[in-house]
């Protein structure tokens, strides 16, 4: 690691009336150190001021708002805890909670598990992984609302593609798009539209996994399924993580897909429970209704369990994810 | 509001106790510089919090607004929400620019309410919106747009010529704040076949008698391996709730805007009615399926392929089937309640003046061209001329002014249609004459929220209409006394400031 010469770097520790540079007197900088310095801040500034004003700010002031009665046009009035109150006896919030709540538990083993089996068999798919990887892809560019309307087209209970393909099988398919319980499986299902950006992730990670550590386990006889259990998966595993994080908050963020095809232009008046979504719930109240005070709330409770949860992904985390380099 | 704003900042910073670790602690004169650092910055912070706090909305006055001004050639009128995408709008809007001689921006696409409201919370609106009528109470009760009273009588606009629902509906609390236009009324649409080969004719699903209609469904339905393959008849919910009820004479808001009234039993009768129509035909989930998988414009829609029997629908649908399918075997009829007469939900558009608007005059003058009932006819004249090239028949254009619908269909319409455009014709005007609209109000997307949510539970099978509708009732009466407690306290607090200056 570099030092700026003459600063302190945390968690080392320096004698009293000593510097590590040994020159200048404590608490000043060289003239050298501060050149570095500042140049490092003017290169580091166009982003600082980027996340100050675009990211920083408006958490602040969306905290602020979450206080307040506000309806865009007319001034905030500070009420106190007030939304917050209203939020914890609000039926809507819990049935968006739940809702949320049970398509994460759906959808994030399903996406990961479907990546990691399509970057598995992309890795062995030699000359033809380019091509592919890049079919994988792909849908992936596919903007959100469209596939809010495919999700429809598809999963048409009487005339859709899936179940007219579950009919080959003797299967008579669920109302996807009607019925409440099918609801949430189905954006579920089609969630796996966009899966072609972590297959890439994991795809990358799988041939970052060393060759020899596959040739010693072949020959103590290892067969595939035990090399990929005790060899491949542990190696991948902070890719691994890293997919099931991000789309953990995703999935606690779904909207588009829902959004348009429950709730948007295609339905302006016929909608569904099982799709009413926290994050739905949350621009029905900020953007529809007008209530942007109660929907800062919202949006911070959100925050709030989202942050929760991936820290207690986190310390899983440091009991299954392996990093190159770890001392274990 | 800064002063506010400030004092609650002041009061969160200021008033926590920091707890410095001991190996942590500093130097006196080091604290000392930093508590002025961060007092500076606590006001800093609420300085901007107030500054991005202001808003605009509230103070909507008339009484300085001169709309009789003359508008100033080459200026700029703005325009949100409106665009020229037929002759109907691109014949009156030429006509308008020609006689203020001004320019018109116009922002093209259904109006976005939030980025207009953002627009004026900014204090840079529009000169004019052109919003769906259902909005213009909620517009009003925040103050973002501007009562027309001055500008209806600076330009001479009749509202007596205007259709009564379509003004009640823009009229918040007594006073008109939107220059309706246009009008969409239902009427009665049926596959003539389907009909016949039930032996019924189109007054069986006429909506007169709910009985009939389920009857009529259970007779025209057919399924094929077991999936609907002729909708029989379609109630159209949740949309048309009011519709059913209306023919109950039921109403689901009281006349005032201020009681929902959608736990009444007509309501809850009229809902158990539309929805066992569906359930007669397995269920609202299959007949929803297989309507989304039909071409709904196309040649292929669905009373071509003889695969819908019956619906009430918007008249604009006339058209479309007129010019997509005019083969095939329609009959046309009026909605009608269940004492007979003739009824239709109406809704529609509507011109409304931003408070802040820039140049209120021209705005108001626009709204006045684009509404006068000659430049209705030019439009309609354009608008016959067109599907008369095309072969098609002109079946009039509802303009929400009675007076160029009288004109319109008198002179324009033809008196001799080939059925079953002419009963369409009939049925269309008659719609007009008896439609009815809920009335402006302060809550309306959330009272709209709750009975529609509360449809589309029973519809989901979530729940039975008398429970889903108590429910609607609850939450529906609490967004109303909501919106009009802050609104009437409004009214008070700008009554007492009047008293204070006089």
């Amino acid at each position: 690691m570099s030092t700026v010469p003459g600063a302190v770097v945390p968690g080392l520790p320096t004698r009293p009336g000593t510097t590590r540079a040994g020159r200048a007197p404590r608490g000043r900088l060289t003239a050298r150190a501060r050149h570095e310095r500042n140049a490092g801040l003017a290169f580091v500034s166009p982003w600082v001021v980027g996340f100050l004003v675009f990211t920083a700010w408006p958490i602040l002031y969306s905290l602020y708002l979450s206080l307040t009665d506000y309806d865009v046009l007319n001034d905030p009035t500070f009420v106190g805890l007030d939304n917050y109150r209203r939020m914890a006896a609000d039926p809507q919030v819990r049935l968006a909670l739940w809702n949320t709540l049970q398509y994460t538990v759906l959808q994030v083993p399903l996406y990961v598990v479907v990546a990691l089996a399509l970057a598995l068999l992309l890795h062995q798919a030699g000359r033809a992984r380019g091509f592919f990887r890049t079919a994988f892809f792909v849908p992936k560019m596919t903007p959100p609302v469209a596939v809010g309307v495919l999700l429809l087209m598809l999963f048409n209970g009487q005339y859709g593609l899936v179940n007219k393909v579950l009919a080959v099988f003797g299967i008579d398919g669920p109302s996807w798009t009607t019925d409440p319980v099918w609801i949430k499986p189905g954006l579920a299902l089609v969630s796996l539209w966009g899966v072609g950006s972590a297959v890439v992730i994991l795809l990358a990670a799988l041939q970052d996994v060393p060759q020899d550590l596959h040739d010693a386990a072949r020959v103590d006889g290892a067969g595939w399924w035990r090399r990929t259990w005790t060899i491949t998966l542990p190696m991948i595993s902070g890719a691994l993580f890293f997919v099931t994080v991000v789309n953990t908050i995703a999935a606690f963020q779904m909207f588009t897909e829902a959004y348009s095809a429950y709730f948007g232009a295609g339905n302006s008046t016929y909608s569904n429970d099982a799709a009413l979504f926290y994050v739905i719930y949350l621009f029905r109240e900020g953007f529809q209704e007008l209530h942007m005070g109660y929907a800062s709330a919202l949006a911070w409770l959100l925050f709030v369990i989202i942050m929760l949860v991936t820290a207690v992904q986190l310390l899983v985390s440091r009991r299954l994810v392996y990093y190159e380099g770890d001392q274990r | 509001m800064v002063s506010r704003l400030s004092v609650a900042s002041c009061t969160d910073l200021c008033s926590k106790e920091v707890v410095v670790p001991v190996h942590q602690r500093q130097h006196p004169r080091s604290v000392a510089r930093r508590v002025p650092a961060a007092a500076a910055s606590a006001a800093a912070v609420a300085l901007l919090l107030g500054a991005c706090a202001t808003g605009t909305g509230g103070d909507a006055q008339t009484t300085d607004v001169d709309f009789s001004a003359t508008p100033s050639p080459g200026s700029t009128l703005d325009v949100m929400g409106f665009g020229t995408g037929d002759e109907i709008g691109k014949v009156r809007h030429d006509r308008a620019v020609e006689a203020l001689g001004i320019d018109v921006k116009l922002s093209e696409g259904a109006l976005d309410a939030q980025a207009f409201l953002s627009a004026a919370a900014s204090g840079n609106p529009p000169d004019l919106v052109y919003a769906d009528r259902t909005q213009i109470g909620t517009f009003a009760s925040r103050g973002a747009i501007l009562p027309l009273s001055a500008c209806i009588d600076a330009q001479g606009i009749d509202t007596d010529a205007y259709v009564d629902s379509a003004l009640e509906q823009v009229t918040f609390d007594g006073e008109v704040y939107g220059i309706p236009e246009f009008n969409q009324v239902q009427v009665t649409m049926a596959n003539a076949d389907l009909l016949a080969q039930a032996g019924l004719d189109i007054s069986a699903v006429d909506g007169s008698d709910p009985d009939a209609a389920l009857a009529a469904a259970e007779a025209m339905t057919r399924t094929d391996g077991g999936k609907l393959s002729v909708i029989g008849f379609d109630s159209k919910l949740p949309e048309f709730l009011p519709l059913w009820a209306k023919g109950r004479d039921a109403d689901l808001l009281s006349a005032d805007g201020r009681t929902a009234q959608l736990d009444d039993p007509e309501v809850v009768t009229a809902l158990e009615k539309a929805v066992a129509v569906y359930d007669a035909q397995g269920g609202f989930p299959a007949v929803k399926t297989y309507r989304d998988s039909a071409d709904f414009f196309g040649a292929g829609n669905q009373f071509a392929t003889n695969v819908l029997g019956a619906m009430p629908m918007e008249q604009w649908y006339v058209n479309v089937l007129n010019e997509s399918s005019p083969e095939a075997p329609m009959a046309f009829g009026p909605f009608r309640g269940t004492d007979g007469e003739v009824l239709a939900f109406a809704t529609g558009s509507a011109w409304a003046i931003p408070a802040d608007a820039d140049d209120p005059a021209a705005a108001c003058a626009y709204a006045a061209r684009m509404t006068e009932t000659d430049a209705w006819m030019a439009a309609a004249k354009a608008r016959a001329d067109a599907r008369a090239a095309d072969g098609l028949v002109f079946t009039g254009v509802l303009t929400g002014n009675e007076e160029a619908d009288a004109k319109i269909r008198s002179e324009l319409v033809p008196a001799d249609a080939p059925q079953p455009w002419a009963d369409a014709i009939d049925a269309v005007y008659a719609a007009n004459d008896h439609a009815f609209a809920l009335p402006a109000n302060p809550a309306d997307n959330e009272f709209k929220q709750a009975w529609q949510d509360a449809v589309n539970r029973v519809l989901n099978g979530q729940q039975e209409p008398k429970e889903a509708l108590a429910q609607a009732q609850q939450e529906a009466q609490a967004a109303l006394d909501e919106a009009w407690q802050k609104w009437d306290d409004e009214q008070a607090d700008g009554g007492s400031a009047d008293q204070d200056a006089q």
